[in-house]
């Protein structure tokens, strides 16, 4: 099942950052996902589009091992992961957001951005407290502040305003050295101010990290992907730029005449 | 990391969270002191019997709660086998040292029964541990449960190793720089020394990465794994890490009783010990060791009240009883919860900022 460092080396190098081959989930007997193929290069930002309960988000389930998938195969810079439970594909640099914030709440915001820092590395079972000039620690703090947490440092994430929560959210996804990011619609109930802190940090990202961003908020999606993934009804419906999907008629009859049938 | 980068800026200013350096002595809060100094002095001020069997005894339960209010406060995982846990380091003690039954007690010097007792002790309670997380919940309360009986009953058939239903008696303490470590002043500071040592052992811990892995686990066990965390493994290391603690303190109970019988481990008994880690709370470690000195008073005295009342004695599971149903009534965590939010009314504490308990910053 597991492969060795050196196939993972050599297979980073060259493979896409993220291959599906025919994904298919089901719940009973509703097909949340049909056969989805998709490819996604090393670096590349991708936005997946789609009305609700089009299965976007039980395709990040099947890509972290939340979920396995029913049948097809899921393979992460060349490596078959499919088998794999959600925490390998993490170690090896997948990272996700929530659409609805799963967050320790009654830890600190610097403790949960911590614990992501940690999970990613070393002695994850120490018992040894971290000292003053812990390194990780420190790390953490950065990444509070780069979400603008830093205010609320200490306090638990229970007095935290949804927006906030978010933002949180969005840090336990930057922590470690993270290589491929699934934000499932990170800026759902942000506002403008917040949407467009979000936007920076999105093009901010070094340029080595791809990721996939489920966002229903069009301005947001457009302006921080190259490809865009139409999806509809657990399946593929259409690939391209932000130009063409934006100009597709079928796409602007899904989006402005009922397609949520 | 690399993202880090990006955004560094000046580290924040440390606001005490995790303190400055010099002046430890300083940092330690005043009911510490107040407490060492009162717990230091008993030998002075009380009889040997409660020295003996009240402090003594509460302070070797609350071992033993306090090995649940690591697994049931900290990781969110409620198991009944702790009693179980440290009867059965309690019977290697008995069984690989010695007792009264030098038909079956191999006599190993204390240095070797000891480690061995507690290392035995470990190990059933990481299988233990192995098999209940994978459940959930009440699951892992009727599993551990299910142990729980399962070695009562064990024990009581098995007259081989653990010489059935009448188990060891003469099971003494060593004595070591020759102090006979079964008289009561020893015994307790004895005591007192290894349940210090376990409190402040689980008080750290709780703020280690591992600690604070297992406070993430159990507030949301999908999202730890969705951070690299194998959910799983630190489940059943916090199993492990609590059976050393049940394990040592199990030792303890036997040299405090002499002997130990399978009745020591009965469901009366697991039981028992999740209402003392309940009555006294679960959210800090003191909370075990309030809840069994409770427990070990009404124990010891409901039954002079209640005849004292003119009622049966034997009716002192009834007094226990509603003691304890007036505490979880009233407060969500025990005693400990019930003093915190008296402490919260009376001094205005700020609820967002001094949620933390003293001595836990
Ligand atoms: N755990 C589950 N059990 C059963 N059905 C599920 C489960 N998760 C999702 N579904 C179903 O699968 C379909 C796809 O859901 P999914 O959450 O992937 O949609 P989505 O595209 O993310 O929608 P939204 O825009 O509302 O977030 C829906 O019909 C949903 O009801
Ligand atoms: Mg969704």
């Amino acid at each position: 099942m597991k492969t060795s460092v050196a196939q993972r080396l050599s297979a980073a190098g060259t493979a896409n950052a993220l291959e599906l081959r025919g994904i298919t989930k089901m719940f009973g007997a509703l097909a949340a996902l049909k056969d989805v193929t998709m490819t996604v290069q090393p670096g590349e930002r991708r936005a997946v589009l789609g009305s609700n309960g089009a299965g976007k988000t039980t395709l990040f389930n099947c890509i972290t091992g939340d979920f396995l998938p029913t049948s097809g195969t899921v393979r992460l810079f060349g490596e078959d992961v499919t088998e794999f439970p959600a925490f390998e594909r993490i170690r090896r640099g997948l990272r996700r957001t929530y659409q609805i914030s799963l967050l320790f709440s009654n830890l600190s915001v610097v403790d949960n951005i911590y614990l992501a820092c940690r999970g990613v590395s070393r002695a994850r079972f120490s018992l040894i407290r971290p000292g003053v000039d812990d390194a990780l620690m420190a790390t953490a703090e950065a990444l509070t502040e780069a979400v603008h947490l830093h205010e609320f440092m200490n306090s638990p994430v229970a007095v935290l305003s949804y927006g906030q929560q978010r933002q949180l959210e969005i840090a336990l996804a930057l922590a470690g050295a993270p290589r491929f990011i699934l934000f499932d619609e990170p800026a759902a109930g942000l506002s403008p101010t917040e949407r467009s802190e979000l936007v920076e940090i999105l093009l901010n990202l070094p340029e080595h990290i791809g990721y996939i961003i489920i966002e229903h908020d069009m301005d947001v999606a457009l302006r921080v992907s190259q490809s865009v993934t139409m999806m509809h009804n657990g399946q593929i419906f259409k690939e391209g730029t932000p130009q063409e999907i934006e100009s597709d008629p079928e796409v602007q009859e899904l989006y402005l005449g009922g397609g949520n049938e | 990391m690399v993202v880090v980068e990006n955004y560094n800026k000046t580290p924040p200013p440390n606001d005490g969270n995790r303190g400055a350096k010099g002046g430890w002595l300083s940092r330690i809060p005043t009911a510490y002191w107040v407490v060492g100094f009162i717990m230091l002095c008993m030998p002075l001020v009380v009889t040997p019997f409660i020295l003996f069997q009240i402090f003594g005894w509460a302070l070797i339960l609350g071992m033993i709660a306090l090995s649940l209010m690591f697994l049931g406060g900290l990781g969110g995982m409620v198991s009944l086998a702790q009693m179980t846990i440290a009867v059965c380091a309690g019977y290697m003690v008995a069984i690989f040292g010695d007792s009264a039954i030098t038909s079956i007690s191999l006599g190993l010097p204390w240095w070797l029964a000891v480690p061995i007792a507690i290392i035995v002790g470990t190990i059933f309670g990481t299988l233990t541990g192995a098999i209940a997380v994978r459940t959930e919940g009440i699951y892992t309360i009727m599993i551990t449960l299910a142990i729980a009986a399962a070695f009562f009953y064990f024990t009581r058939q098995n007259y081989v190793i653990f010489n059935g239903f009448s188990g060891f008696n003469g099971v003494m303490p060593p004595v070591i720089f020759g102090i006979d470590w079964h008289n009561p002043t020893p015994f307790y500071y004895l005591v007192l020394f290894i349940a210090t040592l376990a409190y402040l052992l689980v008080l750290y811990v709780s703020r280690s990465p591992f600690g604070l892995a297992l406070q993430g686990v159990r507030d949301n066990s999908r999202r730890m794994a969705a951070l690299g965390f194998n959910v799983t493994a630190h489940r059943i290391a916090a199993y492990t890490f609590a059976s050393v603690i049940a394990s040592v303190a199990g030792i303890l109970l036997v040299w405090q009783n002499s002997q130990i019988s399978p009745g020591t481990a009965g469901i009366g008994a697991a039981i028992d010990i999740l209402i003392i880690a309940v009555v006294g709370g679960m959210r800090h470690p003191i909370g075990p060791f309030i809840g069994a000195l409770i427990y070990v008073i009404l124990r010891t005295f409901a039954l002079d009240i209640l005849v004292s009342f003119g009622m049966a004695g034997e009716r002192f599971q009834l007094l226990i009883g509603i003691g304890f149903l007036i505490i979880v009534l009233w407060s969500s965590d025990g005693v400990l919860g019930i003093w915190r939010s008296w402490r919260e009314r009376s001094s205005n504490i700020n609820k967002l900022t001094g949620e933390k308990m003293d001595g836990q910053s």
